[in-house]
């Protein structure tokens, strides 16, 4: 009998292998799929040029420009968009509702990790892919609409740090809502609320700086805008220093407050699994 | 003595489910007045299981098999009771129980099914935070053990059932577990492919001494791999001992197979003799009781010129099929009246 007990590595180490073994799968997922995302990339373009094309044309017709934003910048604005859009897709509560409802949840349960561990690292995943296709996309969307952007190299930097934080903010939200589904069984009503607050609070269907002062106020104690409207802003809207890394501080926060709030709904939600799972 | 692989303590899991009528107005009335009801999936149930044994946990759908199984891996709290497998609680869930334990379930696919297998064991590494050089062992052991071959350079959802269940159990086994929940291991597999995964099991037992609990409505799983039974009916435990006595205990007839000399008269009435459950090739199958046998099987032989003669339990799907029948009869009603509202 060969009773050697298998050696482990350090949990650091076993930390980093699940994230770049989730990273790799990914990858060779996305690849294999290429011409199906590129579609689902395609399709999420809409979305945008339409906010883009009603606002050139409110600009033009306010002689060039909407509270201060230009035809030029609108466009930086929205094909921007485009690249932090991807950046942020990330398990969905509806994928928590099939993985609850079909079982996969407890071949998870069986395993010594955290299960929104191996979801942050796969969809990390995607995101090379996703920048490559992306640049094709953005190099036409920037030949029809003239966008106008001077960021500063520490601008490029915030923007880069930004999307990883918009990232990781939005997938701890999502992470949570989806842990509802453990009393609720479906989600979609409440997944449907957050999108709304998501789209008027976070710059995610007009820039911030378009919506009424009181909106902006309470956005800045929300989470949202640190998900779309910080990252594009970071990139193209002149932000001072003080403000780029001020809004990195306040993702930083939100970070924070989102693994915390996962973490106790995880712990009442595995709870109320393994009651009532049958 | 050595500390139990598996202890279980008076183990019960009561499950609170809604009720309704169909129709339009019970729907209606639901909204304003829900009406639950208790469900006792397991009720008592009490066994022990030392390191190293295999034991089969047998029991008809909805006998409480799976729900005792998913206690004991930490995926289900029990209601009341007391479990600890290998020193630990189940139902705390800590990684070093998890990483201790395994539990396959027929049908479920833990693979990413679109990709090679490898690529997905490669990943459960990483997970388990397996050392590689161990893990590239066990791996090729397994391959080789479970004639894997190219089938884990396929995509998953290139395989067959029967090749994708020999894939998901390597996957299962990767971290080399203490102890192994299966839960339906052949479910829908073909009789050589049963087989291998028998084997395989059996094999991972020998070498790892691995504690084994199985579940199977194939018989033959549970003839190949277990000494010992449990047997379990409306969530309480009928027997619990040596897969051997379970037909002497339960089996209340016995097989005697005769096979007369060349030419004995060939219309002979075995009807005194007992039940004749069929004759083939001049062999003769007679259902007689238990206490009975001995005394009919030396009639036979004074009687006729006989050739051979056997006495034999009868197949074991009977006497498990005979538990059964025996406990529903004097079961009680096993879901009682709603017993709140909420």
């Amino acid at each position: 009998m060969n009773a050697t007990p298998i050696r482990l590595v350090s949990p650091l180490r076993g930390l980093v292998d699940v994230y770049l073994q989730e990273m790799k799968i990914a990858v060779a997922q996305q690849i294999q799929y290429r011409a199906a995302n590129y579609m689902y990339m395609l399709g999420m373009v809409a979305e945008p040029v339409v906010y883009l094309v009603v606002w050139q044309t409110v600009a033009a017709q306010q002689g060039g420009s909407v509270a201060g934003i230009t035809a030029g910048q609108f466009a930086a604005y929205y094909i921007v968009w485009t690249l932090v859009r991807n950046i942020n897709i990330v398990f969905t509560p509806y994928g928590w509702e099939e993985r609850i409802r079909e079982g996969r949840l407890s071949a998870q349960l069986l395993r010594p990790l955290f299960p929104i561990v191996e979801d942050l690292g796969f969809f990390l995943g995607w995101k090379p892919v996703v920048m490559l296709l992306w640049l094709p996309i953005a190099f036409f969307l920037a030949l029809i609409f003239h966008p106008v952007l001077n960021p500063s190299p520490l601008a490029v930097a915030v923007f880069a740090v930004s999307l990883l934080g918009a990232y990781l903010i939005r997938s701890l939200n999502q992470s949570s809502l989806g842990l509802i589904t453990f009393w609720t069984t479906r989600v979609g009503p409440v997944f449907q609320l957050y999108i709304a607050a998501e789209l008027l609070l976070s710059g995610r269907l007009v820039p911030m700086q378009l919506m009424p002062a009181w909106v902006q106020t309470l956005a800045n104690f929300l989470p949202f805008q640190w998900t779309f409207g910080f990252p594009i802003e970071a990139l193209v809207g002149n932000l001072s220093t003080a403000q780029l890394l001020g809004g990195l501080l306040a993702q930083l926060f939100w970070i924070v407050i989102g693994s915390i709030l996962v973490r106790v709904v995880w712990r009442f939600a595995v709870r109320r699994y393994s009651a009532v799972s049958g | 003595m050595p500390e139990p692989a598996i202890h279980v303590a008076d183990l019960r899991k009561t499950f609170t489910v809604p009720v309704r009528e169909g129709g339009f107005l019970a729907a209606v009335r639901s909204f304003v007045r829900r009406q639950h009801r208790e469900v006792h999936a397991v009720s008592g149930v009490s066994f022990e299981i030392a390191p190293g044994e295999v034991v089969g946990f047998l029991g008809p759908n909805g006998a409480g098999k799976t729900t005792t199984l998913k206690m004991l891996s930490g995926l289900l709290y029990p209601t009341s009771g007391e479990v600890r497998v290998l020193g630990h609680v189940p139902s705390r869930r800590e990684a070093a129980y998890l990483r201790q334990i395994t539990m396959v379930m027929g049908n479920r696919n833990q693979l990413q099914w679109d990709l090679p297998a490898l690529d997905s064991y490669e990943l459960l590494r990483a997970i388990y935070r397996l050392h590689p050089d161990d893990f590239r062992k066990t791996r090729d052991e397994f391959i080789e053990l479970l004639d894997l071959g190219d089938l884990v350079r396929k995509p998953v959802r290139n395989l067959s059932l029967g090749e994708r269940m020999k894939v998901e159990t390597a996957a299962a086994l990767l971290h080399r577990p203490q102890v192994l929940f299966l839960d339906e291991p052949t479910i829908g597999l073909d009789v050589t492919m049963q087989k291998r995964i028998r084997s395989f099991v059996a094999e991972y037992n020998r070498r790892y001494g691995a504690t084994v609990l199985l579940t199977s409505h194939y018989m033959a799983d549970v003839q190949a791999l277990c000494k010992r039974v449990i047997v379990i009916h409306h969530g309480r435990i009928l027997f619990d001992g040596e897969l051997a006595t379970l037909a002497a205990d339960f089996g209340a007839d016995k097989t005697i197979a005769v096979t007369l000399k060349e030419g004995a008269p060939e219309r002979i009435d075995f009807a005194p003799y007992g039940e004749v459950l069929g004759s083939e090739d001049g062999k003769v199958s007679i259902r007689v009781g238990r206490g009975r046998a001995p005394d009919v099987a030396g009639r036979l032989l004074h009687d006729l010129p006989v050739a051979d003669l056997t006495i034999e339990d009868p197949p074991i799907e009977d006497v498990i099929e005979s538990v059964f029948a025996g406990a529903s009869a004097e079961a009680p009603e096993r879901t009682p009246e709603p017993a709140a509202t909420r």
